[in-house]
């Protein structure tokens, strides 16, 4: 089952296309972080996953096949919106009694649990809650819900380092109890490489990686060796992005597995969840896509520190 | 992998049962309990001064129907000229402050309720939630809806009993229930008059997004429509008649007054009119009357009533329609 699946998605806002001839599946089971540069329709598509938004174009399917913003796609996410919006002069025990009353299924108990663990006093307005916790009880309220998908957009933007990793370690402590699945956008790379299983690198409104994160780091490592030979390296290898640090050169390449050979005289090294998100970012023309990889053969740029 | 784009009837099933309208209101009550609390408390305040200065008016009023029963005769005339003296500007002056209870239910309760949540982002919770957008709307909506059209039945019912002494089946009364102002404060107009300013104000609010200019468009559009009903539409409701005696039924709703001389031509002249009402019999001259009869009063209530409300329930179709489509 895919918890996301869009066709020939397109989202126009105005005569700007935030979203052009978008096709994704995400597959269920998974903590999918959504990885972009600003711009890159990432609300966009989060705000067509939930309902928020209609297509102008193609579809949007999720939990295996119910239209986005039908009463049972409503009815199975949770979305917490960019910066956690509350009702700010509702107290935390009013927002989870409104939550409650607006939706099928709460968890009450559940809910009360976690705001004591986290310390959030039920009397206080929202509003008068620290950024933190107006984040953590806006995932509570989420997850209270029991939803079978949980989408989080930009939920760490505003967190200090803490309170990032409290919030995603509930996440993930959720995910792990329910079988819940969760989509995620973000710009924090170093939290990704704990908490994503699965990774969608958009960029320019349209899917430039996605596969699952084992995979994909399977899939490439850096090589280093004498700058020298690093335009030759690169003719022979797919290269994704080439950095170059006085007589060395990094090259991070996709390779068929750790198995393949490393060219005399260079160096293989596993890269990092960060490292291939960056080096993709950097390479707006690059691709990687399960299945038949749609491989650009533009010339990498290289980058000199 | 399913294919898309197809509809799938085996998948209606899968709808979950809509969450209760029970809750949807308690969810409605809660949000607006601050403002209720507020609008009570400034009704309250109205309705207290109203009862007040209604129960020295008509103490006062009493004492001088007393005496015109009694001593029928110049003194009584006196003593009603004095009643109106010093009652009838308090009155009239209640009455405008009155007319603002729609205009402020239209800004300070239909205006914010949409344009809050669509300003703040709140409506990136409200609508994602399980019950969805139609449902949870109309909640919100209908709650100080209906509260308030009642409150405004029940000021209008108040009004009618506080004014009395004017209106009064008495020889030179002050006011007719039928004229413009008091018109639209009586009977089912006034109730009538909330809820549209009340539904203008939400779909000022979910077309405009942001509070204070929805509150602002909501005043004008209301008051402009207060403005052309009163100057314009109401006396079309039924033809009006027209009379050549001078004599309307008791309380009319005159429209226009003018004379015609023996060429059958209008007097414009201001000083000839004088001298036509000084002088006695005047042949020749004829004075023209159109008015609305006082006992038209119940049908024109039922037009205006009927109508406002057709508006209102449109207004808020509209405002539903919107919140469904609108999109992030």
């Amino acid at each position: 089952m895919n918890v996301i699946e869009t066709s020939g998605l397109g989202k126009r806002y105005g005569s700007t296309w935030a979203l052009r001839n978008f096709t994704v599946a995400v597959p269920a089971g998974h903590v999918a972080a959504l990885v972009g540069p600003n711009g890159a329709g990432k609300t966009t598509l989060l705000n067509l996953a939930v309902g928020l938004a209609r297509p102008t174009a193609g579809a949007v399917n999720v939990l295996g096949g119910e239209p986005a913003g039908s009463p049972a796609a409503l009815d199975g996410i949770a979305f917490v919106a960019q910066d956690a919006p509350l009702y700010k002069n509702l107290p935390a025990a009013d927002m989870l009694q409104l939550t409650g009353n607006l939706n099928r299924r709460f968890d009450h108990g559940y809910a009360q649990e976690r705001l004591a663990e986290l310390g959030i006093p039920l009397k206080r307005r929202a509003g008068k809650l620290s950024g933190g916790q107006q984040a953590q009880l806006a995932l509570t309220l989420a997850l209270a819900r029991r939803p079978r998908l949980l989408v989080l957009d930009e939920p760490l933007a505003n967190l200090d380092p803490l309170a990032r990793h409290d919030f995603m370690g509930m996440v993930l402590a959720a995910a792990a109890e329910d079988g819940m699945s969760v989509v995620l956008s973000s710009h924090v790379l170093a939290e990704l490489e704990r908490v994503a299983d699965y990774l969608i690198l958009v960029s320019g409104g349209r899917v430039q990686v996605a596969g699952e994160v084992d995979e994909l780091l399977a899939r490439h490592r850096v090589l280093t060796g004498p700058a020298a030979e690093a335009g030759r390296i690169a003719q022979r290898l797919s290269v994704v992005h080439a950095r170059r640090a006085e007589a060395q050169a990094h090259l991070l390449v996709r390779t068929g597995g750790p198995g393949d050979p490393v060219p005399p005289g260079w160096e293989a090294h596993p890269v990092s969840v960060e490292e291939l998100v960056l080096a993709y970012l950097r390479e707006p023309g690059a691709a990687a896509l399960p299945g038949p990889a749609r491989t650009q053969k533009a010339e990498p740029t290289e980058v000199s520190r | 992998m399913i294919t898309l784009n197809t509809p799938a009837p085996a998948r209606r099933d899968t709808t979950p049962p809509p969450v209760p309208w029970r809750r949807l209101t308690w969810v409605s009550w809660r949000q607006y309990r601050m403002s209720a609390a507020g609008a009570a408390a400034f009704l309250g305040v109205l309705a207290l001064y109203l009862l007040i200065m209604g129960l020295r008016i008509r103490g006062a009023y009493a004492a001088v129907a007393d005496c015109s029963l009694s001593a029928p005769g110049k003194r009584c005339v006196g003593a009603f000229l004095l009643f109106d003296n010093d009652y009838f500007l308090i009155a009239e002056t209640s009455a405008a402050v009155l007319l603002a209870v729609p205009a402020l239910a239209g800004v300070f309760a239909g205006a914010p309720i949409l344009a809050r949540e669509l300003d703040s982002g709140t409506f990136r919770f409200a609508w994602t939630q399980g019950a969805g957008r139609t449902r949870p709307t109309l909640a919100r909506l209908a709650l100080p809806a209906l509260t308030l059209t009642a409150a405004a039945a029940a000021f209008s019912q108040l009004f009618g009993w506080f004014f009395y002494p004017f209106f009064a089946g008495r020889e030179f009364a002050q006011a007719s229930a039928f004229a413009p102002i008091y018109f639209t404060l009586t009977g089912i107009a006034f109730a009538a008059w909330t809820l549209t300013a009340f539904a203008i104000g939400a779909l000022a609010g979910v077309l405009i997004r942001r509070a204070v200019p929805a509150m602002a468009a909501a005043l004008a559009a209301w008051s402009g429509l207060l403005l052309a009903t009163l100057l314009f539409l109401r006396r079309h409701y039924e033809a009006p008649l027209t009379t050549r005696t001078g004599q309307t039924s008791p309380s009319s709703w005159v429209i226009s007054n003018w004379w015609t001389g023996p060429n059958g031509h209008r007097v414009t002249s201001e000083n000839q009119i004088i001298a036509i009402l000084n002088g006695g019999p005047h042949p020749g001259y004829t004075q023209w009357t159109i008015y609305q009869p006082a006992t038209r009063y119940w049908h024109f209530q039922l037009i205006e009533g009927g109508w406002l409300l057709a508006l209102s329930l449109l207004l808020i179709a509209a405002t539903i329609w919107m919140v469904r489509r609108r999109a992030a």
